[in-house]
């Protein structure tokens, strides 16, 4: 079953700037999708398609097998979006916010303050329920997004950059919150800069530029392409020269610090092998750059998209 | 949408609209509450005593029908206005545009919240007017129906307000420089015959004479103008203004890019 899919989607603006060229996705049911993509790429206004905050231009939308143009109402009560920017009243109760957004899915009253209660309860909120939603953190406002936008119980739920700008506590609460609610069955996509947030977290992947899906594939197949990969070895004594290490290419970076880059295919063995005969053991490794950020530069690069500044 | 679920929706909105402004009640009805005591003191007791009877009714009692019914018409009006353009200006606007709700449970749920204000506020200026005179109502019917036809009308008409709305600036204009100027030459203070001849013709394009006409009717048994006519108009502008707004929701008219 496909949860969502995207054909030839394309957005012009009333003052003519074509946003979306067409962009083409396939979202399976119980994915954890990535989609990414540079500022400016064309996420947002896709989402805002999705979510009927946009009107589009031409393509086909379709939500759990429904074309949002024929029924649109049937196609929405699938999803849940959390936005990118705070778009709820700052001047209404916590509590009345979830209430009153189960509401407009026809949920009665009663009902809809029990699953309030639930989905405040899960993100921590329910002891905020009075209190005015200006008076919440940053980071207690992304969660409170979260919690209403699960209170109708949506089988795709959107996240667009959830993350962005709460500290790594609450981000890493968020990510084990939202692995829990995919196990559940609950399809995700998810819009993010952080690249490692979407390495760790998600099966599959969609990368937009210009306004065009330039890459839709499961993570693993991409990260495989990687021809090669730069770890950092710290060693335990202090070297004033290179030992020799064979065909691998290695750097000194300061006497305790080298680095070794490894071509698609090789391991490290060998190289371990000729430090311990030079009596120098390795204390600790790690990979120097994100994997997917790499890919996605590159990406980016060979779209003719050379906005780096993007990429944090 | 379910027939059910859209009532739930329907009453979803109105019951937030309600304690919107239950919940600021020191801003919207106290004010209409302290103005209409103002004008009370002012024309009917200190001005009014000195103007004598407008057909057969004592200047006070005169005054009073229409002064609720200003009341009336601008807190719907403003309810609507403010509360539709802080919803675009919070973008929580979007809560509603994600959901399956149909746009006209939307036009209904803001306009049905209008009404409660309209309601509230008028029902806290008829307490008041009853401290400066006696009431007595001579149609029931006819008062309740003007009451309730008027705040859907100056809802509707403030919605559309807030849809084209880009700036809190653009929610006072039409308020201010057209909702005002037509209430008062409405016939609050004053009956249509005694304008010269040409400047009541002139008087009959304003629909708001209507309804205060109407709604003196219903409280005093008088009207300057034909009743049935009356009902005809607000009737015709409420359902124009409704397919108006619907359509504007259904464009997407200033929440959609």
């Amino acid at each position: 079953m496909k949860a969502l899919e995207i054909d030839n989607l394309q957005k012009i603006y009333r003052n003519g700037f074509q946003a979306l060229y067409g962009v083409n996705l396939t979202v399976n049911q119980g994915d954890f999708y990535a989609l990414l993509g540079p500022n400016g790429a064309g996420k947002s206004t896709t989402i805002g398609i999705i979510c009927s905050l946009i009107n589009k231009t031409s393509g086909q939308v379709n939500v759990y097998g429904v074309d949002l143009d024929r029924d649109p109402a049937a196609a929405r009560m699938h999803i849940g979006l959390v936005p990118q920017e705070f778009n709820f009243n700052i001047f209404e109760p916590v509590g009345e916010i979830l209430i009153n957004q189960a509401g407009y899915y026809g949920i009665p009253r009663r009902l809809a303050r029990i699953r309030a209660q639930e989905n405040l309860e899960r993100l921590e909120l329910w002891d905020r329920r009075f209190d005015m939603a200006r008076e919440l953190s940053g980071g207690m406002k992304r969660r409170l997004m979260i919690a209403r936008s699960l209170v109708h119980e949506p089988k795709l739920l959107i996240l667009d950059e959830p993350t962005a700008g709460v500290d790594i506590e609450i981000r890493h609460s968020m990510w084990n919150f939202m692995r829990e609610l995919n196990a559940t069955g609950t399809t995700i996509i998810l819009t993010t800069h952080y690249l490692e947030e979407a390495e760790s977290l998600c099966d599959n992947i969609a990368i937009i530029d210009q306004g065009v899906t330039i890459e839709q594939t499961d993570m693993r197949s991409l990260l495989d392409r990687l021809n090669l990969e730069t770890f950092v070895l710290y060693l335990d004594r202090e070297l004033c020269e290179l030992p020799d290490c064979g065909d691998y290419r290695v750097r000194l970076l300061d006497g305790n610090t080298m680095e070794v880059d490894i071509d698609k295919g090789h391991n490290l063995n060998g190289l371990y092998k000729r430090l311990s005969e030079c009596d120098i053991n390795v204390l600790s490794m790690r990979n120097k750059s994100n994997r997917l950020e790499q890919l996605f530069v590159s990406m980016l690069k060979n779209n003719g998209n050379n906005n780096q500044a993007v990429v944090k | 949408m379910r027939l059910s679920a859209q009532y739930n929706a329907f009453k979803t909105i109105t019951i937030k609209e309600f304690l919107r402004f239950i919940r600021i009640w020191v801003q919207t009805v106290v004010p209409p509450a302290i103005t209409v005591a103002l004008y009370f003191i002012i024309f009917g007791e200190l001005i009014g005593s000195q103007i004598g009877d407008i057909n057969g009714f004592a200047y006070i009692d005169y005054i009073v029908p229409g002064l609720i019914l200003m009341s009336v018409i601008s807190n719907a009006y403003a309810n609507c206005v403010s509360s539709f353009f802080s919803a675009k200006f919070h973008r929580s606007v979007e809560e509603m545009m994600i959901s399956p709700l149909p746009n006209y449970i939307i036009v209904a749920g803001y306009v049905s919240g209008g009404m409660m204000r309209g309601l509230v506020v008028g029902i806290v200026v008829t307490i008041v007017s009853m401290f400066f005179t006696r009431i007595e109502i001579h149609n029931y019917g006819i008062t309740l129906a003007v009451f309730i036809l008027t705040s859907i009308l100056f809802a509707l008409a403030g919605f559309i307000n807030a849809v084209y709305a880009k700036t809190f600036d653009d929610i006072s204009i039409i308020p201010t420089f057209i909702l005002t100027p037509l209430t008062y030459l409405g016939g609050i203070f004053y009956s249509i015959n005694m304008l010269p001849e040409f400047w009541q013709t002139i008087s009959l394009v304003n629909p708001i004479l209507y309804m205060i006409n109407a709604f003196r009717y219903g409280f005093l048994g008088i009207t300057d103008i034909d009743l049935t006519i009356a009902f005809i108009i607000i009737v015709l502008f409420i359902t124009g203004l409704f397919f108006f707004a619907l359509r504007l929701l259904n464009k997407g008219v200033g929440i959609k890019p």
